[in-house]
């Protein structure tokens, strides 16, 4: 029995009030509605989900704060939430509406001191930084935001420490290149980055099955996260939720850590 | 019927729907009388310390809270920092705790902790019961009834309940070392994990504290 179980992540991308997936970052596909898809994680007793709006702040949209509410009234988890966050009182509203982290991405690069805010009122450990990284043609990683559409000049390590250390409480570093792949995660970055990191650092992008999050968290990530995964089924990618169960992820990862 | 105290330091939503899934009624309030009135009390709470009793102070509530707990003995659960606040003083602030449980908070001692335990301690872990928690299963006040080895409860912390007085762990977790979960002091009850975010093993807990 391992003493420390790693959560597991399943993470829910929306489009508004729609549940869909996409492939390094694009294509999105629909899937369904996502309080359908919280009710079948919920009865999987799945660990943990994240919720992102990955079009709300290219599209400059305040968080659905009914949808997040009626989506959290199904959620026996611990429940994140971003897409759009801007403000405190964006954040009040968040949590009001049920859900007890908030996850930052685009607001990391104007608006730094957020973090702090949110860290006073909620604690450090309510602040999820999330960080894209894609390769460029050379292989050089850089940061995104917007969902991927505008590049963070400073080099990741600058730009993940000065996020460190402005005081989140997690980090999930997200691969694009691997979103929606199923070639399993960048084992090299979350080596990089779960090193550097004295908080604890959320792996996705990629994951292809259980024996990819044995190697995520060998590699220093303290919680795997996956999408696709947990939406597809098989290789005509058939849209069934799935989630495993705590003995094969007993048996399959956490034994063998 | 479970008195939900709102102070403007918690997660009150998510405990209410819980609480409804298993069909106990529940109110959330800021108001004395309903204080006054309340059959079960359930202190939530997160953020940092000195926030959460300052919150708490400015509630005007403490006084009722006071005669509630310490005189009618009505039970109150205290969830994450809702516990923490139950004890003396904590290394987090500066602001005294209600002092209804002989305990300090103080921070993980990362120096005894092996690198992977990064701090804050967020995720699901399993408790182990002390000795008090079975002298309560023998008298029948058991907050973990039905609760059994594979019951797993989610965490999310950075700072954690030291017991001065022995007797009133109810519950260890490990996190890097053995440290209180649960603790009790008569009616008093704090648990350090959220029930309200621990699926079924929390809705049974809620169960069981309504049923006290």
């Amino acid at each position: 029995m391992k003493k420390f179980e790693k959560r597991v992540i399943p993470v829910l991308t929306i489009a508004g009030d729609k549940l869909v997936k996409t492939i390094k970052f694009r294509k999105p596909n629909y899937i369904g509605d996502p309080v359908n898809a919280v009710k079948i994680f919920n009865e999987k007793m799945v660990d943990e989900i994240i919720l992102l709006d990955i079009t709300a702040s290219q599209e400059k949209r305040v968080p659905n704060y009914a949808k997040i509410e009626e989506i959290c009234s199904e959620a026996f988890m611990p429940f994140a939430y971003g897409g759009g966050i801007q403000s405190l009182q964006q954040v009040d509203l968040l949590f009001q509406a049920g859900i007890e982290k908030v996850v930052l991405n685009s607001i990391l690069n104007s608006n730094l001191n957020l973090v702090k805010e949110i860290g006073e009122k909620y604690g450090a450990q309510s602040v999820v930084a999330s960080i894209d990284i894609k390769k460029n043609v050379f292989g050089k990683n850089y940061a995104y935001s917007h969902s991927g559409m505008r590049k963070i000049k400073e080099p990741v390590e600058v730009y993940f420490n000065k996020i460190l250390n402005a005081g989140v409480g997690e980090i999930m570093l997200n691969s694009i290149d691997r979103d929606g792949t199923f070639q399993g995660y960048d084992l090299a970055l979350i080596q990089k980055y779960s090193t550097l990191s004295k908080v604890p650092l959320i792996a996705c992008g990629g994951a292809m099955g259980v024996n990819s999050f044995t190697l995520a968290i060998q590699n220093g990530a303290s919680a795997v996260a996956a999408g696709s995964l947990f939406v597809y089924r098989g290789e005509q990618k058939g849209i069934m939720i799935n989630y495993p169960s705590q003995e094969e992820l007993v048996e399959k990862v956490f034994k063998k850590l | 019927m479970v008195t939900i105290i709102d102070y403007g330091a918690g997660n009150i939503k998510s405990i209410r729907n819980m609480l409804k899934r298993i069909g106990v009624p529940s109110t959330i309030t800021s108001e004395k009388q309903a204080v006054q009135d309340a059959e079960k009390i359930i202190l939530p709470g997160v953020g940092h310390f000195d926030y959460g009793m300052r919150q708490l102070k400015q509630s005007g509530l403490i006084e009722v809270l006071n005669q509630k707990v310490l005189e009618e003995k009505t039970p109150l659960l205290g969830i994450c920092l809702g516990a923490q606040m139950l004890g003396n003083k904590s290394e987090e602030g500066s602001e005294n705790g209600l002092g209804w449980i002989n305990m300090d908070i103080i921070k993980f001692k990362i120096e005894q902790m092996p690198p992977t335990c990064k701090i804050p301690n967020m995720g699901w872990n399993k408790i182990s019961k002390s000795k008090t928690a079975l002298q309560n299963k023998n008298k029948g006040v058991d907050l973990f009834q039905h609760l059994e080895e594979d019951a797993r409860f989610y965490f999310v912390h950075s700072y954690h309940m030291l017991p001065l007085d022995t007797e009133v762990t109810l519950a260890t977790a490990n996190y890097g070392y053995e440290y209180a979960a649960a603790v009790q002091q008569g009616n008093i009850y704090g648990v350090q994990f959220h029930p309200e975010k621990s699926h079924f093993f929390g809705m049974r807990l809620l169960e069981n504290f309504a049923g006290l």
